[in-house]
């Protein structure tokens, strides 16, 4: 098969003379990898948890980006989809599973209430005020209340455009 | 209206149990406030069914606030007891509904009402840890950021 | 051998209990011996922050309380008030409001019937094709109030805005769409034997049993208690349409999930009168808004999932004093202990599936 510039990636490949070989650095090729095969974590608290079914059922269909399969054991994840308010009660348990994702890990922050509170920010004595303030480090952060299924899908997008600009590591 | 014929019936029966009657609410006494309401419960009257406990600070009292309703007759009542702050216990009704069990442990988490003979009286909404009940209307916490005044 | 009884978190975070549910299960083997449920993970101190809103600024947070029958949230905590300050809607916000309501109850019993087929092993397809119709349904109410989940749509003393022109056809087409699709649901699910067989005698709940530990809804008709809020204390114009109240038999899971998908259909018929009455006039709440009420309410309406009752204290300011808020997700969870005691764990999770609790209400 011959390569040619309509290929989606054909930026990271280099054509090779005489055809049935490409190039690529393993850089480009892993990052590519790792943003199109996002296995999310099952971690729905409240009313956003319905707009991240509705996002994974047919009419939006996430399985088109390589997330669909949603999986509820954290050591088989890759991202953790924070959708709904987070309490004191429960912000034990946030951090035991970030903790037990394996490397590389990312996290989405899905509605009003984990970016910071939401509308319970005032006058509210159980409501943490947004997943940074339980100590985990957020990489996207969707803004909505709920957001609609297709801002979910722009941030996993975002997402995915922020792995395939990361460099590797030395390891 | 109905609040009338109930408080008339209860009246007959115990003859010193009601603080206040209004059209909306009757008010009983703590200490025979059980047997009124087995009375309601298994009576003429049929409220077999506990709807919703729940209560009201007052700052100087706790009003606790009991809706019962029957099905045959299709009523509402709103009963009151008024606790005084310093002596904030109350019997359960656990052995006459089991509705009851829950609601209960609401109350004494949000206001710190003690129900005597309660099988299980934790907190259920909080965290076991807390000592202060927030729906006092003097809680202090921190971290309660309360909404600015405009 | 020696043999242990073994105690086992069903932990907050876990694929079948519906949201952030903790239930700590003792097993002997695969018997559940007993079980303590704990809730309180998603307490937002709703019930603190109206204390410090005014009521026209609560509206929003009753949307977040049962997050998949918002309108049913607004619609009881707008009659609550309305009877304790005693204003009356206009007739048309009245059939808009029905309309709304019972659009709201179908979309919630496809989800609750749906999750509960997931929770017995069919994973995917029954999830799908309810999501597929209640698709359809959100996107009425997106062209209606701009909102897919949180809809705050309704207000003291009417609804905020007029529905716009030609969403009357498309409620009518849903309304013909619907009925056909329900056959499918028929195949899939209702006459299937490995269906049947997982939920058939499974968790019966016994007449007595429901009402002394205040279980209201499907849930209670499923048990044999023919007692509907619509028909028997009617409100807003209930009274005026035509609709069969369904009961089960046995109180087993079975009937729970036949109870809610016969409910579907009688609100179709509600939803058709509704819309061939719809009155001329103008929606929208024009009264004004500084309200201070004093006394106290008490007024229950009937939810997808039981009786949600509002008790307001007014004081004369423009805050509430006290507003209580008797969720009916709550009963219906207390009823899970005495309902699991005996059964597999697989079985239990099918009772947790049929009861369809929302953590939403339950913590408030």
């Amino acid at each position: 098969m011959a390569v040619n510039e309509r290929i989606p990636g054909s930026e990271y490949l280099e054509k090779f003379p005489g055809g049935e070989v490409i190039l690529a650095k393993s850089q480009d090729v892993f990052n590519w990898a790792k943003g199109a095969s996002l296995w999310p974590l099952t971690f729905g608290l409240a009313c956003c948890a319905i707009e991240m079914m509705t996002t994974g059922a047919s009419h939006f269909d996430i399985d088109r980006f390589g997330s669909g399969v949603f999986r509820a054991s954290p050591r088989q994840c890759d991202v953790m989809i924070i959708a709904g308010t987070i309490c004191v009660k429960m912000q034990d348990s946030i951090k035991r599973l970030y903790d037990q994702m394996p490397e590389p890990k990312y996290v989405i922050a899905m509605g009003n209430c984990a970016i910071s509170g939401g509308i319970f920010y005032h006058d509210s004595y159980s409501v943490v005020k947004g997943a940074e303030a339980v100590g985990i480090p957020v990489d996207v952060y969707v803004a909505g209340c709920p957001p609609r299924p297709e801002n979910l899908l722009n941030g996993i997008i975002k997402l995915q455009e922020k792995i395939r600009s990361t460099k590797a590591r030395v390891t | 209206m109905e609040t009338a014929i109930v408080s008339k019936s209860i009246q007959e029966r115990f003859p010193d149990a009601i603080v206040e009657t209004k059209p909306e609410w009757i008010c009983l006494k703590k200490e025979i406030f059980t047997p009124v309401l087995q009375f309601l419960k298994t009576g003429h009257l049929a409220f077999i069914n506990l709807h919703c406990i729940t209560a009201v600070d007052r700052q100087g009292s706790v009003e606790v606030v009991y809706h019962l309703y029957s099905f045959e007759h299709k009523w509402m009542l709103t009963i009151k007891v008024i606790l005084l702050d310093s002596d904030l216990t109350i019997d359960s009704l656990t052995s006459l509904w089991s509705a009851a069990n829950w609601l209960e442990r609401e109350v004494f988490d949000l206001f710190g009402v003690k129900f005597t003979g309660h099988p299980d009286l934790r907190r259920i909404l909080n965290p076991d840890t807390w000592s202060e009940h927030p729906l006092r209307k003097d809680f202090k916490r921190d971290g309660f950021i309360p909404r600015p005044v405009r | 051998m020696d043999y242990e009884e073994l105690i086992i978190n069903m932990g907050p975070q876990h694929p079948s209990t519906h949201g952030v549910l903790y239930l700590e299960l003792k097993l002997d083997g695969e018997i559940v011996v007993d079980c303590r449920p704990n809730i309180g993970y998603l307490h937002r101190s709703i019930e603190k922050i109206a204390e410090n809103r005014t009521f026209v600024q609560f509206m929003p947070f009753t949307d977040r309380l049962d997050y998949l029958a918002s309108m049913n949230n607004n619609l009881g905590f707008c009659l609550t008030m309305e009877k304790l300050l005693q204003i009356e809607a206009p007739a048309r916000a009245q059939y808009l409001r029905v309309i709304m309501a019972e659009l709201n109850r179908v979309a919630s019993h496809l989800f609750a019937v749906s999750t509960f087929a997931q929770d017995l092993g069919a994973y995917a397809t029954p999830l799908f094709y309810a999501l597929r119709d209640r698709e359809k349904i959100v996107q009425i109410f997106d062209q209606i109030c701009g909102q897919r989940l949180t809809y705050n749509y309704m207000r003291i003393g009417g609804v905020s805005a007029d529905i716009p022109v030609g969403v009357d056809q498309l409620i009518r087409d849903f309304i013909i769409y619907e009925r056909q699709m329900m056959a499918e649901y028929d195949d899939l699910l209702t006459n299937n034997v490995i269906f049947r067989a997982r939920s058939k005698m499974i968790g019966v709940l016994s007449k007595e049993s429901a009402i002394d530990h205040g279980v209201t809804g499907p849930n209670l008709r499923a048990s044999g208690f023919k007692w509907d809020l619509r028909k028997d204390e009617p409100y807003l114009m209930y009274d005026q349409f035509d609709f069969n109240v369904p009961v089960g038999k046995n109180g087993d899971s079975w009937d729970r999930y036949n109870v809610r998908m016969l409910e579907i259909m009688e609100s179709l018929k509600i939803i058709e009168q509704a819309l061939n009455g719809l009155p001329e006039g103008d929606p929208v709440a024009k009264i004004n808004k500084a309200y201070r009420p004093t006394g106290e309410i008490y007024v229950r309406t009937e939810n997808p999932r039981g009786e949600l009752g509002f008790y307001v204290v007014g004081d004369g300011n423009p805050f509430p004093y006290r507003l209580k808020i008797r969720a009916p997700s709550f009963s219906n969870l207390s009823v899970l202990t005495s309902l699991i005691r005996g059964l597999n764990i697989s079985d239990a999770v099918c009772v947790l599936g049929s009861l369809d609790v929302v953590m939403g209400e339950i913590d408030r």
